[in-house]
């Protein structure tokens, strides 16, 4: 049999990627969450109360709609998996409800996150004000400026936005300022991170916890296709978490093509990119060893897309084992190809998407899918929070 | 010779001083070697700047930025440190760093380069204790490299013992929960019964304990419960506004060093 592309080995490696090279100062709690989130997650206490949430307060299960004319359009039978339509807008809050009941189980009293475009800050914003946390986000001051929506809406939730100033002021530096808030604050804090990234345990916790997207698409699809599996399924990839949850449980089916689709920015090779599968080579970023961006030594680079969900350095290690081994298939889009996306999808089917979103659609036009092969896109979020930078190219949009 | 041990054995309340390498400018790197050392600077911890200091507070940041922008990398540090032992023949030499330059510079030839220069030991913060002891003990062990580790006051008993096993440098105690260069004073009481616990221990190993110790009354209250202490921030931040670094860095330590 062959080994499971879903499971993790005990120190947190999928194939040469993952791990936790944290100092010491983050040991204990890392710890914490490792020796103890497989029985929490187990728990038919803790399971009982997740659903319940996912099905009355995020909205789950969210529908498989058949997109005729974007399927049309594309020669190809398209489903879209409508995460736009959770509580908050995106994905993000499946994995933020299942982590504020585990930190409530371990016990913690203080919330904290990073964001990049605001949607993983707002849903944890979100959870923390249903369960009455405190909750520090940590924000890129260039997103603070890009996402102003998002950032109104987390303060309205009651979080705090802090900026983060280092760097270049993305997602990558926010997320080193909440590492740092950890270091700081070790025992009452849990750190909730928002993608399949960081030091072992996170990738794997948060996979399991967006793994109900491909769950639900099974038993969507069986129903609409008289078939579990599709032929292909189709998701952005910045961190990598809607993919993550969208491949899950067709990671060991190989008869699924698997397509995750990085941002080019302005193109792949011209210096201002955040196509990590291709420009990225192995190394350690934010405790995790897996695919980056860097230079000859070593030094993190700054990555570059006009969608502030997918401009970030690294992949989860999941993810460059899934390209390293050949079972995902890596596609970039440029802004320009998203933005054209965005106006396809919205006159199409009546749906805006956020800019990340636009990513993965764009890429139907590359995957080569016939007439009788059904494709499945996480549309992982929605357009609201993406109207300005929408305004501001109405002349690529149309 | 093992320069860490004799430090230890001949001294008390040692002095480790830590800088970033290239700042504030690129040439600094020996020049405050020198001035540290002769100013009283029982050990030196040069920091390799990184892009993404995940356990270094804002200074250490700063300078690790401003480093990488006059050039530095680890090329041109070893470069440098070929006249590192004609400037400190027998003061111990860390460098202190994160893994990922490490990695891309090669594992092994950079622990033979630190050897060749004449670096005595390593404090990489975020190499898992696990890999450490599997792959990466033996080669330090083949250079003649020691590894200093951390502990923090969450450090379980089991972990510190294991710690103390492994190590054949010093531990470095950090003194509080927080980054390096932490402004909030911890609570004294509660950082003395840590330091006590950790003492009580009777761990083979010298103990420095670092991490917000800026000043004299600083360095002499970690003194009394520990080995020497490590200062870093504070170095770094008077550094900043100075056109003569090495100077300053001397005035820095006298000030410390002072009866």
């Amino acid at each position: 049999m062959t080994p499971s592309y879903q499971q993790p080995t005990a120190r947190g490696y999928y194939g040469e990627f993952g791990g936790a090279f944290i100092p010491e100062m983050l040991y204990p709690n890392v710890e914490e969450l490792r020796t103890r989130y497989l029985d929490i997650l187990a728990d038919p206490d803790f399971q009982a109360e997740l659903q319940l949430l996912l099905r009355d307060y995020v909205g789950r299960p969210t529908p498989l709609f058949e997109a005729k004319r974007l399927s049309e359009r594309y020669g190809t039978r398209v489903f879209l998996k409508r995460e736009d339509l959770c509580h908050t807008g995106a994905h993000k809050i499946n994995n933020t409800v299942g982590q504020i009941l585990l930190a409530k189980r371990l016990g913690k009293t203080r919330i904290i996150a990073e964001t990049g475009a605001g949607q993983h800050g707002v849903a944890t914003a979100t959870v923390c004000a249903l369960m009455g946390l405190p909750c520090v986000v940590y924000m890129g001051a260039v997103d603070i400026e890009r996402q102003a929506p998002n950032v109104a809406r987390m303060r309205l939730l009651g979080a705090e936005v802090r900026r983060a100033e280092s760097g270049s002021q993305t997602l990558k530096d926010a997320t080193n300022e909440a590492i740092r808030d950890w270091i700081s604050n070790p025992v009452d804090t849990h750190y909730i991170i928002g993608s399949v990234v960081g030091p072992h345990p996170y990738p794997d916790l948060v996979a399991r916890l967006q793994a109900v997207i491909s769950e639900e698409m099974r038993a969507q699809l069986l129903e609409k296709t008289g078939s579990e599996l599709p032929n292909f399924v189709v998701a952005c990839v910045g961190g990598g978490s809607n993919a993550a949850g969208a491949f899950y449980h067709f990671l060991d089916e190989p008869s699924v093509r698997l397509i995750a689709v990085e941002a080019a920015g302005h193109g792949i090779h011209s210096g201002h990119s955040a196509a990590t599968s291709v420009l990225g080579t192995p190394g350690i970023i934010h405790g995790s060893r897996t695919l980056l961006m860097q230079d000859e030594h070593g030094q993190i680079t700054e990555p570059y897309s006009l969608s502030a969900g997918l401009d970030y350095p690294g992949i989860g290690p999941l993810h460059a084992h899934l390209g390293a081994s050949g079972r995902a298939e890596f596609v970039s889009i440029t802004d320009d190809e998203a933005l054209k996306a965005v106006s396809e999808l919205s006159r199409l089917e009546g749906i805006i998407p956020a800019l990340e979103t636009a990513h993965a659609l764009s890429a139907l036009g590359q995957i080569g899918a016939g007439p009788d092969d059904v494709v499945v896109v996480n549309l992982s979020g929605r357009g609201d929070k993406d109207l300005e930078t929408y305004l501001k190219n109405m002349d690529k949009l149309v | 010779m093992d320069r860490i041990k004799q430090a230890f054995a001949s001294k008390q309340n040692l002095l480790n001083m830590y800088y970033t390498a290239g700042y504030p400018s690129l040439h600094d790197t020996l020049p405050l070697a020198k001035a540290l050392v002769g100013a009283g600077a029982d050990i030196l911890e040069i920091g390799m700047p990184f892009s993404d200091p995940l356990a270094d507070g804002p200074v250490i940041q700063r300078s690790s930025s401003a480093a990488l922008a006059n050039g530095m990398n680890l090329p041109v540090l070893f470069g440098q440190l070929q006249e590192l032992r004609a400037a400190v023949p027998e003061t111990p030499v860390l460098l202190m760093g994160y893994l990922n330059p490490v990695l891309q510079f090669g594992v092994e030839v950079f622990l033979q380069k630190a050897a060749e220069v004449g670096v005595d030991g390593l404090i990489l913060p975020d190499l898992p204790l696990d890999e450490y002891e599997e792959m990466y003990h033996p080669m330090f062990q083949k250079y003649g490299l020691k590894a200093v580790f951390l502990i923090t006051p969450q450090t379980s008993e089991a972990r510190i013992r294991r710690l103390d096993a492994l190590s054949d440098a010093f531990l470095y105690l950090v003194s509080g929960p927080g980054t390096t260069g932490g402004t909030t004073l911890p609570d004294v009481e509660a950082q003395k019964e840590y330091f006590e616990r950790i003492a009580a221990m009777n761990l083979k190993t010298p103990r420095l304990i670092g991490f917000g110790i800026a000043d004299k009354t600083g360095f002499d209250r970690a003194c009394g419960h520990a080995d020497g202490a490590i200062i870093g921030s504070a170095l770094i931040r008077a550094l900043e506004d100075t056109d003569d670094a090495p100077a300053t860095a001397a005035r820095f330590v006298q000030a410390i060093k002072q009866a």
